[in-house]
């Protein structure tokens, strides 16, 4: 093909006057430009890395003259100018290889970049329609941006040849959208071009870079095995997540999504992105915040399936949900912290009765129990503190207790918020909204990950005795136990029927030590034995 | 935007003429005499003599023998009215029909099956605009930068979903209330059951399980209004599949929300979804989002109210089959290309609402008995809202106003042709500017519209040989809207240059749905550019963009000297 690959240039103009700045700001090159409208050179490259200006560079805008692009293409040092852009590095070799071999007068119109966020454009409608003759500083092509809708000029006399990407499509910047030729000899051949390029008119997948590079073929075999294996499950993205994708380059085949059904989530393209999460508060989120360090969980996803056993015929694999996947994080993370356990009789008759009296009035168990777990943990503030970095004792100056609750397959833990000083009432009430706001996901992130002290019930199951994880961040977590009647022998020997629960609290001990624990316990075993003070 | 209606159940028709005794009805406590003498002969049947003695109040006993004697004579006007004018169905047009009926002295009943206030008021406009109002004030806490640019500090924003819900039924609930009690106050008679028309003149009502009821009127207004549209294959549940209806109780915010349909409705919901943390997809069946709006002020819009948010979309599709979530699946939607009726996806989504528009509520309604054949399930009628029967025939005293008639599907719209008919029953002739009627879409900002859009205009410029022109001007440059920091925004004008008529006017921007007026009131005027352009606006004012507007209109010197204001016209 006697032809060569040659970047138009355009004039862009703007009705609106928003975008001007943004183009200057493409380019230093235009800045020396005397051209009172904006001239610059519509090859990507150019655009994401901008070179610095250089002599030879600045040529061709300065000119503003019939100059040949390929001229400058082949007499600047380009390799230098192009830094290893991931951009079509193909094309662009072939480009090069070309313009060594022939000179000739059809060019490619592309897509040009109409501001700094702009990757993609569409044709609004060619001003010009196939065999109509150019001349420069004509409005060729109307293209619509992100931002607004401009006329694209031609910076050549010529003819256009053949339009690639019709009215209504939508190509990358850089990719060509029309051929220009400068003879109506060419012509002909210029529309062999543009037919013999596929690639043109669905610009999305630069297909030939994946033969050459070897990361791809691999991928797709292993893609196949696992579609065989899951059956049909097809990548579902949220709207919002695409638009992060695309704003960040994430490759969304390589994400797994986390989201309900295991559709990707904006979380997930985030993850994938590494960015830090933001601060992001709409929306009911996840029991513990987010490590900001977590980038393992999206790509690696190809080199899981070896290590996992063969699933077992008839099995079926439920993604995580957001919740439950925040869940899993924490729970593996808390294995990087060195607890132990204590564990305390305590009897509950005189709690029991309390309870009696006082359950008329809308006080629940866990609103009694928290707050004899704070007041205990008022007199023994190293139980609420926690260890943030490994070095040094963080103390809590409020009581937070935070209950586990189990919700819709899920777990979450809403906060009592300073529980030492709010009343039992109060504290009741508090729980009960906390608790309709987790059924509908609508606890704000204050409500969930605020807790200096967690507390877990699972008595009215009948459960005697169990061992909680210590979440993340925090000093202790106490594991409640039912209440049962148990014989109990006094000091003189005779025998009555108390009632005993047993309360297990796993803590922390780089900070927390057994007697600091001991000591917790008795003081905590003593309010609910005498539980006056809980309604003062 | 919902146009009003008064979504009545359907009832089975009974036989009234069945000797149902009706219960003695309080129409013995209406002796008003004094409108008979404001009536006008000229407009009655001939052969039909109505005096004033008729009016009379009858015991039960008599009534309950009248309703035999017109059950038995079905088919042929009775000689005398029960009422000057009955409407059946109490929505936003029923309501403002009936309000200007007092007015102009007649005796005026109104029928309504469901609850007073239709649509718009339960489950339309009104309660709509609270959800957005909850939205605009979301999305403005929300926006840091923009709180940054006044200078403001906020702290995380959140809402409480149920107060929010609360809001807009309180709304709803207030609104109703007012509109219920105006009727009540002016003497207008609320019958509570479903209208059925008999026969001329003549109109059944009454509840499931109880006795009907016969009333006869000189002039029956229909204004039975619509109920959302779903199209076959799309399953509702109420939960996770959804029409406005629900969404609008907002029993749930879902995560993720596919919207079958672009239009207003759509719209409104994707601004009140957005701004309450849901992701968005709009399905749409033509090639662009927005269809129905001025192509600019769409292209605007979107890039404003669409592409920026959580809203991504699929256009040129089918919704061919939804499944609500159940049994652990999410909500699916199959999409079909709505040219070549491939399958093209499947999406699965948390919820999806149906907004593909609304169909005409016309079900117990009796068409049949007066010969009456809906088409596409709207009541066909003439410019002057007269019904017309299956042989293309005017039914003399029967007008349709509204939805039902689907004219133009806006609760003011209704309310329009409602007064325009009891204009024309009280002895007026009138006959309503459609184009002189504006239309809003309440988002962030918001769009309004009036008169033609540009391709419409052009293509009518063309037909009738004449110039068309079009001017803009841009929120950027008003004072009042930068002191909002909200500058976005765009005023065009399509009008003619060589005698200076507006066409139309369309607002994308803060406020627009407000702004409209001043361009319909002149559309509906007949009031030229080059008269409005004098008129003096208050500085700075947001309604400066369309003084800027008028203005920049380049109206030929010629048209200067001409004689202004001509007959509006109906279309």
């Amino acid at each position: 093909m006697q032809t060569e690959l040659v970047a138009q240039q355009f004039l862009v103009f703007s009705a609106a006057p928003s975008p001007i700045p943004l183009l200057y700001s493409l380019h230093p090159a235009i800045l020396h430009s005397p051209l009172k409208s904006f001239a610059f050179f519509c090859c990507p490259q150019f655009l994401t890395s901008i070179p610095p200006p250089s002599k030879k560079m600045d040529s061709p805008f300065l000119s503003n003259t019939t100059l040949s692009f390929s001229s400058s293409f082949s007499s600047s040092p380009l390799p230098h100018l192009f830094p290893s852009v991931s951009f079509s590095p193909v094309r662009f070799k072939s480009t090069q290889r070309r313009i060594l071999t022939v000179r000739s007068k059809i060019r490619e119109i592309f897509m040009p970049a109409l501001s700094s966020t702009m990757t993609e454009g569409k044709i609004v409608s060619w001003v010009k329609s196939e065999g109509d003759v150019l001349s420069k500083g004509e409005s060729v092509v109307v293209v619509e941006s992100d931002k607004a809708d401009m006329d694209v000029e031609t910076f050549y006399d010529g003819i256009l040849a053949a339009i690639v990407v019709g009215e209504g499509e939508t190509a990358p910047v850089g990719a060509a959208i029309g051929i220009l030729a400068e003879t109506e000899d060419e012509i002909a051949e210029a529309k062999a071009k543009a037919t013999s390029k596929p690639g043109a008119s669905t610009p999305s997948a630069p297909a030939p870079t994946a033969a050459s590079t070897p990361a791809h073929p691999k991928s797709t075999p292993a893609n196949a095995a696992q579609t065989v294996a899951e059956g049909r499950r097809k990548t579902v993205v949220t709207p919002y997540a695409k638009k992060l994708a695309k704003q960040h380059k994430v490759d969304i085949e390589s994400v797994v999504g986390t989201g309900p059904y295991g559709r990707i989530t904006p979380e997930d393209i985030v993850a994938a992105a590494g960015i830090s999460p933001s601060k992001t508060n709409e929306g009911p989120a996840v029991v513990v915040e987010a490590r900001p360090a977590a980038p393992t969980k999206a790509t690696v996803v190809s080199s899981a399936p070896p290590i996992l056993p063969p699933p077992v015929p008839g099995s079926t694999t439920v993604p995580f949900t957001t919740m439950q996947a925040a869940v899993s994080k924490n729970m593996v993370e808390s294995l990087s912290v060195p607890t132990f356990r204590v564990g305390y009789p305590v009897t509950t008759d005189a709690l029991d009765a309390l309870y009696e009296k006082v359950k008329p009035k809308g006080v629940t168990m866990t609103a009694l129990l928290a707050k004899a777990a704070a007041m205990a943990l008022v007199q023994h503030p190293v139980v609420n503190s926690s260890c943030k970095d490994g070095k040094s004792f963080t103390y809590n100056s409020n009581v937070n207790i935070a209950v586990a609750v189990a919700i819709n397959g899920g777990l979450i833990t809403p906060v009592l918020q300073d529980a030492d000083k709010l009343d039992l009432y109060l504290l009741s009430q508090k729980w009960k909204e906390l608790v309709e706001k987790a059924r509908a996901k609508q606890l704000q992130p204050q409500e969930y990950n605020s807790g200096t002290f967690t507390l877990s019930n699972l008595g009215m199951f009948g459960v005697d005795k169990f061992d909680a994880i210590l979440p993340p961040g925090q000093g202790g977590i106490m594991a409640v136990g039912a209440s049962k009647p148990t014989v109990v022998a006094d000091a003189d020997g005779f025998f009555s029927v108390k009632k005993k629960m047993l309360v297990n609290v796993t803590a922390d001990h780089r900070i927390i030590y057994g007697a600091d624990l001991a000591a917790f316990l008795q003081t905590f075993s003593k309010i609910v034995e005498n539980p006056e003070s809980l309604t003062l | 935007m919902h146009s009003i209606c008064s979504q009545a159940t359907t009832v089975p028709i009974s036989n009234f003429a069945s000797g149902s005794r009706s219960p003695a009805l309080a129409f013995s406590k209406q002796v008003n005499l004094r409108f008979c003498g404001l009536r006008k002969e000229a407009f009655g049947f001939s052969g039909l003599t109505h005096s004033c003695s008729s009016r009379v109040p009858f015991s039960s006993r008599g009534y309950s023998k009248k309703i035999s004697a017109s059950a038995e004579s079905n088919g042929t006007p009775p000689k005398s009215f029960d009422y000057d004018l009955i409407i059946i169905g109490a929505g936003v047009g029923g309501h403002g029909a009936a309000l200007h009926a007092v007015e102009k002295g007649l005796k005026t009943a109104i029928i309504e099956g469901d609850v007073v206030g239709g649509t718009c008021v339960n489950r339309g406009c009104v309660p709509s605009k609270a959800l957005l109002a909850v939205s605009g004030k979301m999305r403005e806490l929300q926006s840091e930068h923009h709180m940054k640019a006044l200078g403001l500090q906020v702290s995380a924003a959140g809402y409480d979903r149920q107060g929010v819900a609360d809001h807009a039924n309180n709304l709803a609930s207030k609104i109703r209330n007012n509109l219920t009690n105006s009727m009540k106050s002016l003497g207008i008679d609320i019958l509570t059951g479903v209208g059925t028309i008999v026969g001329p003149q003549k109109v059944k009502f009454g509840k499931v399980g109880l006795p009907d009821s016969i009333v006869t009127a000189k002039d029956i207004i229909i204004a039975t209004g619509s109920v959302p549209f779903v199209p076959k294959g799309i399953e509702v549940d109420g939960k996770t599949v959804i029409t406005s209806d629900h969404a609008l109780k907002l029993e749930s915010v879902p995560d993720w929300i596919a919207i079958v349909g672009s239009g207003y409705i759509g719209l409104e919901f994707s601004d009140v979804y957005t701004a309450l943390g849901s992701e968005v997809t709009f399905i749409e069946a033509l090639d662009q989002l927005m269809p129905g709006f001025d192509p600019e002020i769409g292209k605007l819009a979107q890039r404003v109210l669409i592409n920026p948010r959580k809203i991504d979309y699929h256009t040129g599709v089918f919704a061919t089959k939804i499944t609500p979530a159940k049994d652990g699946k999410p909500v699916t939607i199959e999409l079909v290309d709505a040219k070549t009726k491939e399958p093209k996806d499947t999406l699965e989504v948390d919820a999806a609402l149906i907004a593909t528009g609304r169909s005409p509520f016309t079900n117990g309604l009796g068409l049949e008995n007066i010969n009456v054949v809906t088409q596409r399930g709207f009541i066909p009628v003439d410019e002057r809202m007269r019904v017309i029967d299956a042989n293309g025939n005017l039914i003399p005293h029967l007008y349709c106003i509204g939805d039902a008639n689907g004219k133009m599907m806006l609760a003011h719209a209704a309310s329009a042709q409602g007064i325009s008919v009891v204009e024309q029953v009280t002895g007026r002739d009138h006959v309503l500017n459609h184009l002189s009627i504006p239309a809003a879409c309440f988002t962030h900002p918001e769009i309004s519209m009036v008169g033609l859009t540009e391709p419409q205009a052009r293509e009518k410029a063309e037909k009738e040989g004449f110039e068309v022109s079009v001017a803009k001007t841009s929120f950027k440059a008003n004072t009042k809207a930068l002191a909002e920091n909200e500058g976005e925004g765009l005023a065009k004008l399509i009008y003619r240059p060589d005698n200076g008529e507006i066409l139309g006017v369309h607002i994308f921007g803060l406020h627009a749905a407000d702004l409209i007026h001043e361009a319909s009131n002149a559309i509906a005027l007949g009031t030229r550019i080059q008269d409005i352009k004098f008129a003096v606006h208050a500085h700075p004012t947001l309604s400066e963009v369309l003084d800027e507007l008028f203005k920049s209109a380049k109206v030929k010197a010629a048209a200067l000297n001409h004689a202004p204001v001509s007959e509006p016209v109906a279309v």
